[in-house]
């Protein structure tokens, strides 16, 4: 586990780096520079900037520099987490399968908590209702053959604390 | 869905170019000084238009920032799924004590004998031992723990 060893680092780097990381928390700005702005904000340059965040990449303390979609706004009302109870020496090879489905949004083997919660495998499927959300798991059922594979579907009903904590998560699960 | 009754303005509509745009920027934005302008080329868009689409995709709320996603363990923190078993008498009292935690980050309502669902953040990794006995003190409920394992990449986060 590489941790970024910032009590090596002069005490100004370390404030600065902990400015980015807050400025980063907000967004990146929509401007043509959006790092120099970035750089600006926090007294570093623009290579300073760039070469912090691409460190935080490369030890994978950021997954990813994307957009969040929010999806109310979208128009998706059906948010489906479906959970498979799969042979232990299958999961991985399915979850692979699973997450190459243009429908998963997420795909997670978690542990399970027998006899209450026998599921190992999580998958989030969104979409505009419920019956195209079930339509699309019929498909990726049929197509990966997991016929005889115990699920279930959880949709949720409501956000009731969707915030994010101190760090920006994807959705669950 | 069912059960919910808020008036929320209806879906965006988005065109062809938004659709492309949303699609592309959930992968992820290029490290390099002119980002924006990379991806327009990508699309065959040009800078100005594709700011001035994200602006007001930003505005209709159909995207709520661009940013990092972090990895809570990298950082050294921990993170975990959680549910528990609610009685319908209960619910409300039970979503007001789970919520009061600030390592709760999501709290989602499902359909099954575990009906409440939330992811939990916290500084450190044995924090989250911590926060889910306190959790049950909390609400005299049992927690179910269910920490990730394996993760397997989408590549896509949500196709539109």
């Amino acid at each position: 586990m590489t941790r970024l060893s910032s009590h090596l680092l002069p005490p100004q780097a370390r404030t600065a780096s902990l400015r980015l990381r807050a400025l980063l928390e907000r967004g990146l700005p929509l401007t043509e520079r959006p790092w120099r702005a970035l750089a600006e904000q926090c007294g570093m340059s623009e290579g300073e900037v760039l070469a912090w965040v691409e460190r935080w990449q490369q030890q994978g303390m950021i997954k990813r520099l994307g957009l969040v979609v929010r999806h109310h706004a979208l128009g998706i009302r059906a948010n489906a987490m479906v959970v498979w109870d799969l042979p232990d020496e299958h999961v991985s090879e399915v979850g692979r399968r699973l997450a190459a489905e243009p429908a998963v949004t997420l795909c997670y083997r978690r542990r399970r908590q027998p006899p209450e919660w026998p599921y190992n495998l999580f998958c989030m499927i969104h979409g505009s209702h419920r019956e195209r959300v079930l339509a699309a798991l019929d498909e990726i059922v049929g197509r990966h053959g997991l016929q005889g594979i115990p699920r279930r579907v959880l949709f949720s009903h409501k956000a009731y604390k969707q915030c994010g904590g101190r760090y920006t998560h994807e959705e669950e699960p | 869905m069912s059960g919910e009754r808020v008036s929320r303005p209806e879906p965006a509509e988005l065109d062809d170019a938004d659709r492309r745009i949303v699609n592309r920027l959930q992968e992820g934005l290029p490290l390099c000084e002119r980002p924006y302008a990379f991806v327009a080329a990508e699309l065959a868009l040009s800078e100005g238009e594709l700011l001035y689409r994200l602006e007001r995709l930003l505005e209709a709320g159909v995207l709520s920032r661009f940013g990092p996603m972090y990895h809570a363990e990298r950082l050294g923190g921990g993170l975990t799924l959680a549910a528990l078993a609610v009685p319908e008498a209960d619910y409300e009292r039970v979503i007001a004590a789970v919520n009061a935690f600030p390592e709760v980050a999501h709290n989602y309502r499902r359909e099954h004998r575990l009906n409440m669902w939330f992811v939990l953040a916290t500084e450190t990794p044995q924090r989250i031992g911590e926060v889910i006995a306190a959790i049950e003190a909390a609400t005299g409920l049992a927690v179910f723990n269910m920490p990730k394992q394996e993760e397997f990449h989408v590549r896509l986060h949500l196709p539109v």
